[in-house]
C-alpha cells in the first residue's frame, strides 16, 4: 500500500434508479485521510442532482472510520437540508459498529451549562454579587493576616528567619539595580526638565530643593513601591497560586502548618523592611541624578547643590516618605499573597494570579498616596 | 506487510551530563502490534518515549518512524511526522484555559478540515469512545484525573493516527476505569489497526494488551527481555524479569 492510495478519496458511480432517486456507489478508503475531500467532491456533485431520495451504497468501501461516519452523516443531512431523503446501504457488520456510535444529534446536549444570562439587571446583579463576596474575602483575608502576624509576635519561633531572609534578598537586594537605575534616570530627567523653566529666573539653584523634595516626600516612595509591585509582588502571587493549584498549599495545612503564616509573614515582614530601604536608596540616587545635571549643565558647584538639597529637606519629610512606603509595603505584599490563594484551576489561573496582583497593588498604592496627600494638606 | 517496521530504533544512547540513562538501545515496532515498554521506576521509559516522538535530541543513535528519520529533523520538518501520531502524557496534558471539547476540538479544527457540523459530531463520538459524553463543556480542573486521562486519550486519538504512544494511560485509576482503558486500547488497535507503543506497570493490562513487550533496566541502561510477556513470565532466564512478572521479589 503506497502512500498515495492511503490519501486518494473514494471512487463514485451515480445511478439515476428513478425521478428523483438516485443511488451513489462508493468504492475505496473512506477514512480521516479521505474524509476532507471526499465531502468537497460529493457534496457539489450531491446538489447538483438535489435527489429526493438517495441511497449510498458503501459496500466496496473497503477502509472505514469514525470520519468516514461522519461523512456520511454529513451527506444524509445535506439531503435532508435539500427536502430529499438518504439512507445507507450495504453496510458491513464491522462498520455498522462504527456507524452506531454517531447516532447522536450533535447539538444534543447544548444546555448542560447553566447559560450565560443576557438580562442586565440580572447580570448587574450577578456582578455586585460576584464583588461583594471579592471584598468580603478581601476582609477576611487581611484579617486572617492580622491574626497571623499577633500569631508571630506571641511565639517568635514561628516566624520562619530563613524564609525571610531569602526574600528580603529577592524583594530587596535583587531590585537595587533595576530601582537604582530607574531612579538615577528620574533625578536626571527631573533636574533637566526643570531647569529649562527656573532658567528662565536665574533661579538655577532650586532645582537641587525642587528634585530633592519631590523625591522624598512624593515619587521616591511611589516609584519603588510601583517597581517592587511589578517584581515581587507578581512573584508572590504567581508563586503562591502555583503552589496552590498544585496542592502544596492543602498540604501545608494538612501538615499543621498555618498557610498564611508559613507563606504570607515572611513576604509581609521582608517587603515592610526593604521597601523604606529601598526608598531611601533611591532618592539618593535621584538626587545623584540631578547633580549630575547640576554640575554639567546648570554651572553649579557639587557643594553648593548638596547644601541646596540638605536645606530643603526636614526630618518630617523623610519620616513622611518612610511612613508611606512602609504602608505601600504592605499593600504590596498583602494583595500579592491574596490573588495567590484566591487562584483556582489550572495554569491560566496562575497568570491571572500575577496579573490582578499587580494591578491592584498599582491601583491600591496611587489610592492610598491620594488620601495620604489629602490628610496632609488639611490636617498639617 | 505482516512485519511491517513502523518504528526503528537503532543504538540510542541518551546522556544526561555525565549520567547516561540509555546506553546503545535498538529494536523495532512492528506495524499494527502493541508493544509495552516496562521497567522498574527511573529506568528511562519515559526518557526513551520522549525520544522516539522527537522531543528530545539523542546524544547518538537513530529514531525512524515510518522509514523517516525523525532524529535528524528540525522542528518544522517534524510537522510531517507529528501528524501520524497521537501522544498521551503522563499528566494529560490537557490545556487548562479549553474545555475538554475545545482540547478535543483543536487538531480536529487545525488539520481535518471538515465543516464545523461534522467536527462537532467527531467530537461527541471521541467523548463516547472514552465514556466522556456530556463532560465537552468542562474545564479540566473541574474533572477527575481518571476523566482527564481518557480526555487525554480522546484527544491524542482525534485524527485517528496510525501510531498512538501512551504514557501509563492506567496510573492512578481504579481497576474497572483502568480495565475500561485496556478494552479501549485494544479496539481501537482491532478495528483502525494503529500501532500502540505503552508505557505501564500494571501487570494485568500489560498480559491483556501486549503483543509484545520491552523491558528496561537501571542497572544495565538498556533492554533487558524481548517478547511475548506469557513466555517471559515462566520462562526468561533473567531474574529480575521473572521477579517483575511473578511480583515477587525473593525469586
Amino acid at each position: 500500500m503506497t502512500d498515495t492510495s492511503r490519501f486518494s478519496p473514494p471512487t463514485r458511480q451515480w445511478l439515476k434508479t428513478g425521478e428523483g432517486n438516485f443511488t451513489l456507489r462508493l468504492a475505496g478508503r473512506l477514512d480521516v485521510n479521505t474524509a476532507s475531500a471526499a465531502l468537497k467532491t460529493i457534496v457539489p456533485e450531491l446538489k447538483i442532482r438535489s435527489p429526493l431520495y438517495l441511497a449510498i451504497n458503501i459496500e466496496d468501501i473497503h477502509f472505514f472510520d469514525d470520519f468516514g461516519a461522519v461523512v456520511l452523516f454529513e451527506l444524509k443531512k445535506q439531503t435532508e437540508d435539500q427536502k430529499g431523503t438518504a439512507e445507507i446501504i450495504g453496510v458491513h457488520k464491522s462498520t455498522q459498529s462504527i456507524l452506531d456510535r454517531i447516532t447522536f444529534e450533535p447539538d444534543s446536549n447544548e444546555t448542560k451549562q447553566t447559560p450565560r444570562s443576557d438580562n442586565f439587571p440580572e447580570r448587574l446583579g450577578e456582578a455586585t454579587f460576584k464583588f461583594c463576596s471579592n471584598l468580603g474575602y478581601l476582609l477576611s483575608f487581611f484579617g486572617a493576616v492580622l491574626v497571623a502576624v499577633c500569631h508571630v509576635f506571641r511565639q517568635p519561633k514561628r516566624l520562619r528567619l530563613n524564609d525571610m531572609i531569602f526574600q528580603m534578598e529577592k524583594t530587596g537586594v535583587n531590585a537595587l539595580p533595576i530601582v537604582g537605575m530607574i531612579s538615577f534616570l528620574l533625578g536626571l530627567i527631573m533636574a533637566f526638565m526643570s531647569s529649562i523653566q527656573l532658567k528662565q529666573f536665574g533661579a538655577n539653584i532650586y532645582v537641587a530643593s525642587l528634585v530633592a523634595l519631590a523625591m522624598i516626600s512624593e515619587l521616591g516612595p511611589i516609584m519603588t513601591a510601583i517597581i517592587v509591585s511589578g517584581r515581587s509582588g507578581s512573584a508572590f502571587a504567581a508563586e503562591i497560586a502555583t503552589m496552590k493549584v498544585s496542592e502544596e498549599i492543602d498540604a501545608l495545612f494538612t501538615m499543621g502548618f498555618d498557610p498564611v503564616i508559613f507563606l504570607t509573614i515572611p513576604r509581609l515582614f521582608a517587603a515592610i523592611i526593604v521597601v523604606p530601604i529601598l526608598t531611601v536608596l533611591s532618592n539618593l540616587f535621584a538626587i545623584t541624578g540631578g547633580l549630575v545635571i547640576g554640575v554639567t549643565m546648570l554651572n553649579l558647584t557639587t557643594g553648593s547643590y548638596i547644601s541646596q538639597s540638605v536645606e530643603a529637606i526636614t526630618l518630617f519629610e523623610i519620616l513622611w516618605g518612610l511612613f508611606k512606603s512602609i504602608v505601600f509595603a504592605v499593600l504590596i505584599a498583602w494583595t500579592g499573597c491574596l490573588r495567590g490563594f484566591q487562584a483556582r484551576g489550572g495554569a491560566s489561573a496562575v497568570g491571572n494570579a500575577a496579573t490582578s496582583a499587580v494591578v491592584s497593588s498599582i491601583f491600591l498604592i496611587i489610592l492610598f498616596d491620594s488620601v495620604f496627600a489629602v490628610i496632609r494638606s488639611y490636617w498639617w | 506487510m505482516e512485519k511491517e517496521k513502523i518504528i526503528q530504533v537503532k543504538n540510542l544512547t541518551v546522556k544526561y551530563g555525565d549520567h547516561t540513562i540509555l546506553d546503545s538501545v535498538s529494536f523495532d515496532v512492528y506495524s499494527g502490534e502493541i508493544l509495552v515498554i516496562l521497567g522498574g521506576s527511573g529506568c528511562g521509559k519515559t526518557t526513551l518515549l520522549r525520544h522516539m516522538i522527537g522531543l528530545e535530541t539523542s546524544f547518538s543513535g537513530s529514531v525512524a518512524i515510518d522509514d523517516e528519520m525523525i532524529t535528524d529533523k528540525d522542528e518544522s520538518q517534524m510537522f510531517n511526522v507529528f501528524q501520524k501520531i497521537g501522544v498521551l502524557f503522563q499528566g494529560s496534558a490537557l490545556i487548562g484555559s479549553m474545555t475538554i471539547g475545545e482540547n478535543i476540538a483543536l487538531p480536529l479544527q487545525e488539520y481535518a478540515n471538515l465543516p464545523q457540523r461534522s467536527i462537532q459530531l467527531l467530537i461527541q463520538t471521541k467523548l463516547a469512545s472514552v465514556n466522556l459524553l456530556g463532560f465537552d463543556r468542562h474545564l479540566p480542573s473541574e474533572i477527575s484525573g481518571g476523566m482527564k486521562k481518557r480526555a487525554g486519550l480522546a484527544r491524542a486519538m482525534a485524527l485517528n493516527p496510525r501510531i498512538l504512544f501512551l504514557d501509563e494511560p492506567s496510573a492512578g485509576l481504579d481497576p474497572v476505569t483502568s480495565a475500561e482503558i485496556d478494552q479501549l486500547i485494544l479496539k481501537i488497535n482491532h478495528e483502525l489497526s494503529t500501532t500502540i507503543v505503552i508505557i505501564t506497570h500494571e501487570l494485568a493490562s500489560i498480559f491483556k494488551v501486549a503483543s509484545r513487550i520491552i523491558m528496561l533496566d537501571k542497572s544495565k541502561k538498556g533492554i533487558i527481555a524481548e517478547g511475548d510477556p506469557n513466555y517471559l513470565k515462566e520462562h526468561s532466564e533473567n531474574r529480575l524479569v521473572r521477579r517483575f512478572f511473578n511480583r515477587n521479589p525473593d525469586l
